[in-house]
């Protein structure tokens, strides 16, 4: 196996899998920033300090297994196509800022694309652990002990005082960004999430769109992440992003029975008018598929639309993006030739579920 | 009303600060605002990085309105030794260059953490496997030497007696000691 599986699917391997609460939570994700220690971080350090780190990466973890997470591919940045580079990030795989910085920089992805190790990102090491649903604790786990595996060869820098060193002072101490994605259209639909986000910020969590930092609410799905790294420890903020997490979830549950007792025919037209779209329309762009995708999969969980897997919303979304849709066609396609291709997959993705 | 800072301008911005629970009545005019960084620029795109800087440069004009000045010319050269990196380059790009960076700065450092980290400045969590070892064993020893002097003191000696041992066994062979096994 090489590359190419990682590119050709739309959906990695582990969420095929179901996970807890999986009508709602799409996956959990660990994030661990570490640095070599005595090396400067990638921002200022030199090219071949950097170089060695990238090699040094290569000889020892490349086609390496841990635990479930077996053969570990090693993908140098710059050896990647543009529309390579575009699959992975729109996989979630590796990060826009591992691309944007690519002279030196790499990833360590196991063959079910749990685990994606980023070397020379803004840190030395971004470790990224995923499972599917809402599995923090056992995310977490699995994740330290990655992070020990890792550490029996690596000294990290690490301050007893300050923790983990970083980069960014926004993650020293833990390192440990812990981010859930959600999909909450009933909360989107009757605006209530306009005052929720506001108070998870209050606590001390984080609101964000599916890719990140300042990326909008596509297809009403969420990323919910901790922002404070120091002073409180990994299980502490786990457990508290998990409970923010379970009160969401009551939040939409409720919203959604809400819906459906005082406008269920309103919820299924809308519902059965984006099941149309999707399944007849010849041109649509990014936008209106992700709003389509999103209340056809509401349809599936409030068990109106029948007969169409679950997945299909985790599959679709990655599907429709750009990077993908190129590396399919395998050329360059102008936005309009995308709308076109796009309507076309998504009419055969929904043919065979039939 | 003429402005705290300068003392020369009349202050057109007054506003109310509340760090850590203190309140503290600024006014201010507009120079001064834009030179400390409590103004924000309308064009300027709002990301967090700025949120973020702005935050480090904010702390940082609070330690210098402290007045103490010592500290003020020390941040001026405050560079680190490894990198390089300036204390004035930190605040600017709101990123460490280095590990001893952390080390270099160190004495500034509290108050950007406790803005970021809701009040919190010390690690709290995992210590590295391999390496954390000498370091856990060192705090296990540190919490059995303060309960040993409590013992004493209350004239518990068969008690202490038996933490004086754990001490030596520490001590004479380090990697064995149960603290290694946390994490």
């Amino acid at each position: 196996m090489s590359l190419e599986h990682f590119i050709d699917e739309a959906i990695s391997p582990w969420m095929r899998d179901d996970g807890p609460e999986s009508d709602i939570v799409l996956s959990s994700r660990i994030r661990l920033a570490r640095n070599v220690a005595d090396v400067s971080f990638p921002l200022i350090a030199s090219e071949e300090k950097l170089e060695a780190i990238h090699d040094f990466f290569q000889e020892k973890y490349e086609h390496q297994s841990f635990r479930n997470h077996e053969d570990f591919e090693f993908i140098s940045i710059r050896d990647l196509t543009a529309v390579e580079k575009h699959v992975l990030v729109e996989k979630h795989l590796i990060s826009p800022h591992l691309v944007k910085y690519s002279d030196e920089s790499a990833a360590l992805i196991s063959q079910n694309e749990q685990i994606s190790v980023m070397i020379n990102e803004e840190d030395h090491i971004r470790i990224q652990l995923y499972y599917p649903g809402l599995q923090l604790e056992r995310a977490l786990e699995d994740a330290f002990a990655f992070d020990d595996w890792l550490e029996e060869r690596v000294d990290y820098a690490f301050d007893e005082t300050r923790g983990y060193l970083t980069c960014c002072p926004t993650n020293v101490g833990t390192g440990l960004r812990a981010s859930v994605m959600m999909h909450l259209p009933a909360l989107t639909i009757t605006k209530q999430i306009n005052r929720i986000i506001p108070a998870i910020n209050q606590l001390g969590f984080v609101v964000r769109g599916i890719y990140g930092e300042g990326s909008e609410a596509v297809g009403n799905i969420f990323q919910v992440s901790n922002q404070i790294t120091l002073g409180k420890s990994e299980e502490d903020i786990v457990s508290d992003l998990g409970s923010i997490v379970n009160q969401l979830i009551g939040h939409e549950r409720n919203a959604r029975s809400i819906l459906m007792k005082q406008s269920e025919l309103t919820l299924e037209d809308r519902i059965y008018r984006s099941y149309g779209v999707l399944e007849y329309s010849r041109i649509i762009n990014a936008t209106e598929a992700s709003r389509c995708i999103s209340n056809v999969r509401l349809g599936i969980d409030l068990g109106i639309i029948k007969h169409t897997s679950r997945n299909i919303l985790n599959e679709l979304m990655v599907l429709i993006q750009p990077g993908f849709l190129q590396h399919f066609a395998k050329k360059n396609l102008t936005a309009n030739e995308r709308d076109v291709l796009r309507a076309s997959l998504i009419r055969e993705r929904l043919e065979l579920e039939k | 009303m003429e402005c705290q800072e300068c003392h020369e301008r009349p202050a057109t911005l007054h506003f109310t600060q509340v760090i850590n629970g203190e309140k503290k009545e600024n006014h201010v005019c507009e120079v001064c605002a834009k030179e400390k960084g409590y103004l924000s620029y309308p064009d300027e795109a709002y990301s967090f990085h700025h949120l973020l800087t702005d935050l480090i440069n904010f702390n940082a004009s609070k330690l210098d309105s402290v007045e103490n000045k010592t500290l003020k010319q020390q941040s001026q050269e405050l560079t680190c030794t490894h990198c390089g990196m300036t204390f004035s380059q930190f605040k600017q790009i709101g990123k460490f260059g280095c590990a001893s960076c952390y080390e270099t700065f160190s004495s500034r450092l509290d108050p950007i953490f406790r803005r970021a980290h809701a009040g919190n400045t010390k690690h709290n969590g995992k210590v590295p496997k391999r390496t954390g070892i000498d370091l856990q064993t060192r705090k296990q020893i540190e919490s059995y030497k303060k309960e040993l002097q409590h013992l004493i003191e209350t004239e518990a000696f068969e008690d202490a007696a038996i933490i004086r041992d754990k001490i030596k066994e520490l001590e004479s062979n380090p990697r064995k000691s149960e603290a290694g096994d946390k994490s």
